[in-house]
């Protein structure tokens, strides 16, 4: 579904991701993890478009198509979803509005007739059960006054509303209690198909108890220096960074 | 140099004018009335029109629309025109009672002056004068000050007719009144209107004024309205201004409020050449209360100037004010709002925002807030902002699937939304919520107003260029 190679990027000159390479296939979890500041959220941001970075090398394919020729709104009709680790708040855009928008631009784009207000009411409120939100969205603005817990359980109801087929979870857990992160963790798990596929970016192993990953991958000054199965992130938990990047070290030396 | 001389020149023909047709502007108000213009006369022989050496006219310049050689009409022309016809609104469902001045001249002639069982009258001020002088004479030329501006001096001596409304005490109108301006003539021309409004004690008022051009010739308006509100009565107020690019208009609104007093007042202006809105509110006493809202949404090279000037003159009183405006393109907006709270003016509450978002690189805001505060136990704040569409924003929604260019639309019509729903009249809230979004996008003509004589002419075009963001 998703082969990214060699891929380098860098912002204002500056390299952030050096040379790194992940393959998704449908029906896959992914758990990318390691320390602050090598990059993880930066492949988010390029995986949808973020137009500040610069992709200097390397290559994005997602379904067989180039994805660093498409716009964010193009990847995200082709089926890609961006859970922020910080949600804009729009003042003076409701969710209702924005969300109808972005439902049917999706449905324009595969050639589908826009959704009844009905349809699109009902809909909702599906989504919002299964993803079990029990804020009031009709009246509100696009996380305006959301609490941290709220703004990213809002991100899960975008992605039931979305489908998407490969959706990038950035740092999702952060800030949550562990009431929160759960419900965050049954939306993951009640979206999850055979067809389509999560990279789940998080700091801790807790989010991993939930949501069970197929693979785990550490990031570290922008390439990817280990992947392993679940047990990596428990040995992360346990042992933490250090280990790794004496390794790296010592195959540097090499 | 040249400039300034073909302003003088209209200046001369003015004054010309004057002495020339005094017999038909003295003709139909009383002697006090007559005084007052002749007084105002003088008052604009002296001060002339407004240059950008004045600071308060600094940044527009009205040279150009001076330049130009305009008609006047010294009495209605004729009865060719049937208003009905001219002119359809498509406010009306909104249910109030219409109004209309044609050219300056209020255009209802089968029942020019109108008494409603409860003792309101509405109508034309001419007509007023003549039958109640008793009411017109204690408000006209109080509120508007003649001798400070040589605009309203020119007015004031000029003014033949506008729109009267009178309301008595404890009388709540329960429709909106609606005033329907509309220019429409083959010469370019200059109109005065001059309008009266008087709120009696605990009496409720909620105004529609609407200014519209309906013939592409250029017209320099400069209008008057004087309105009164006394103690308890309460008003809410909307001014709409959709004018064609072609058009240079001057507005004077000068608001008194007695005791406990509380007004409303929004002012959208989704089109016009060059507007220039002078809005005073005089909170004159104790707990009088006024809200002062303002949307401009100007592209091409449209130029638009707010300036108000709230003055806090007795203890315990509040006013918040907001204005918001997109500018596109060429454009130019400047807003320049000043809070004056005197020295006996203890307790008062004054906040005044004002917001701007620039398109392109070329587009101008000048934006000045300003307080002046003489009393010491006041709650006072004021504040700017000129920005550009966040790109945070932007990048969300289109992470959504949601294109650039509807992303845009989306934030600038929020933007927008936080004046729109200001409005506490449903229907109009509605209606003026789809013109600003048709604004937005580029699809607002000024046949959206009218449906007859668009058609015939040129239209001048307008949209907001997404793609120069």
């Amino acid at each position: 579904m998703l082969k990214i190679k060699n891929l380098k990027v860098s912002i204002n000159n500056k390299k952030i991701i050096n040379g790194l390479n992940l393959e998704v296939n449908a029906g896959e979890i992914h758990a990318i993890m390691g320390p602050n500041g090598t990059g993880k959220s930066t492949l988010a941001s390029v995986i949808a478009g973020r137009e500040i970075f610069e992709v200097t090398e390397g290559s994005i394919i997602y379904q067989g198509k180039n994805l660093l020729e498409m716009s964010p709104e193009v990847r995200s009709r082709e089926g890609i979803f961006l859970g922020f680790q910080y949600p804009v708040e729009i003042p003076g855009v409701s969710i209702t509005n924005f969300m109808k928008t972005a439902i049917n631009e999706h449905r324009k784009y595969k050639g589908l007739e826009p959704l009844t207000a009905t349809m699109f009411l009902a809909l909702m409120e599906e989504k919002k059960k299964m993803v079990d939100l029990q804020t009031k969205l009709t009246n509100r603005s696009v996380n305006e006054g959301f609490s941290g817990g709220e703004k990213k359980k809002n991100e899960i109801f975008q992605m039931a509303m979305l489908e998407p087929t490969l959706a990038i979870l950035d740092e999702t857990d952060s800030g949550l209690d562990i009431d929160a992160l759960r419900v965050v963790a049954n939306g993951v798990n009640k979206l999850r198909r055979k067809d389509n596929a999560f990279i789940v970016i998080t700091h801790y192993q807790r989010l991993l108890d939930y949501i069970v990953p197929d693979f785990v991958h550490v990031l570290f000054e922008g390439r990817i220096v280990k992947s392993g199965k679940k047990e990596l992130a428990l040995e992360l938990e346990e042992r933490g960074y250090d280990w790794i990047k004496q390794e790296v070290e010592a195959q540097s030396l090499l | 140099m040249k400039t300034t001389g073909i302003a003088l020149s209209l200046k001369e023909k003015l004054e010309n004018n004057f002495s020339e047709n005094k017999e038909l502007i003295f003709k139909n108000s009383t002697n006090f009335i007559n005084e007052i213009r002749t007084k105002a006369f003088e008052s604009f022989k002296l001060m002339g029109f407004p240059t950008i050496k004045q600071e308060n006219w600094r940044y527009t310049n009205l040279e150009n629309a001076l330049s130009k050689d305009y008609h006047q009409q010294f009495q209605p022309q004729g009865n060719t025109v049937d208003i009905e016809k001219v002119f359809h609104c498509e406010v009306h469902h909104l249910d109030t009672y219409t109004v209309t001045q044609l050219n300056n001249w209020y255009a209802e002639k089968h029942i020019p002056l109108c008494h409603l069982p409860n003792g309101v009258i509405i109508g034309s001020l001419a007509k007023a004068i003549e039958a109640h002088p008793d009411i017109v004479e204690k408000h006209f030329g109080r509120y508007a000050d003649f001798e400070k501006s040589g605009i309203t001096a020119l007015n004031t001596a000029f003014a033949q007719d506008g729109v009267f409304i009178f309301v008595p005490d404890n009388v709540e109108i329960n429709k909106p009144i609606q005033i329907i301006n509309i220019i429409d003539s083959n010469d370019d021309l200059l109109v005065q209107p001059r309008n009266l409004i008087i709120l009696g004690k605990n009496s409720k008022l909620t105004l529609v004024h609407c200014d519209h051009t309906i013939k592409h010739k250029s017209s320099f308006i400069n209008t008057v309205s004087e309105i009164f509100m006394d103690e308890g009565s309460s008003m809410d107020h909307y001014k709409l201004q959709n004018k064609d690019d072609r058009s240079a208009m001057i507005t004077n609104t000068s608001f008194h409020l007695e005791a406990n007093s509380n007004l409303t007042t929004n002012t959208i202006v989704l089109n016009g050449g060059l507007i220039r809105n002078n809005l005073n509110i005089k909170l004159n006493g104790k707990g009088s209360h006024a809200d002062l809202n303002g949307l401009y949404l100007v592209s091409g090279t449209q130029h638009v100037d707010n300036n108000t000037f709230v003055d806090h003159a007795s203890p315990d009183t509040t006013s918040n004010e907001l204005y918001k405006g997109v500018v596109d393109q060429n454009a130019r907006a400047i807003f320049s709002g000043k809070i004056l709270v005197r020295r006996h003016s203890q307790r008062t509450q004054a906040i005044q925002t004002n917001r701007n978002l620039l398109l392109t690189d070329e587009a101008i805001v000048n934006s000045k807030p300003h307080l002046e505060i003489y009393a010491d136990d006041v709650k006072c704040g004021h504040g700017a902002t000129v920005g550009q569409l966040d790109p945070d924003e932007l990048f969300y929604l289109r992470a959504r699937g949601i294109s650039e260019e509807n992303a845009r639309m989306l934030l600038m019509y929020a933007f927008a939304d936080e004046i729109v729903t200001k409005i506490s009249v449903p229907a109009l809230r509605e209606r003026i919520c789809s013109l600003v979004s048709k604004r937005l996008k580029g699809e607002l003509s000024i046949c959206d107003q009218c449906v007859l004589h668009c058609n015939d002419n040129e239209i001048p075009s307008f949209e907001i260029d997404m793609s120069k963001v």
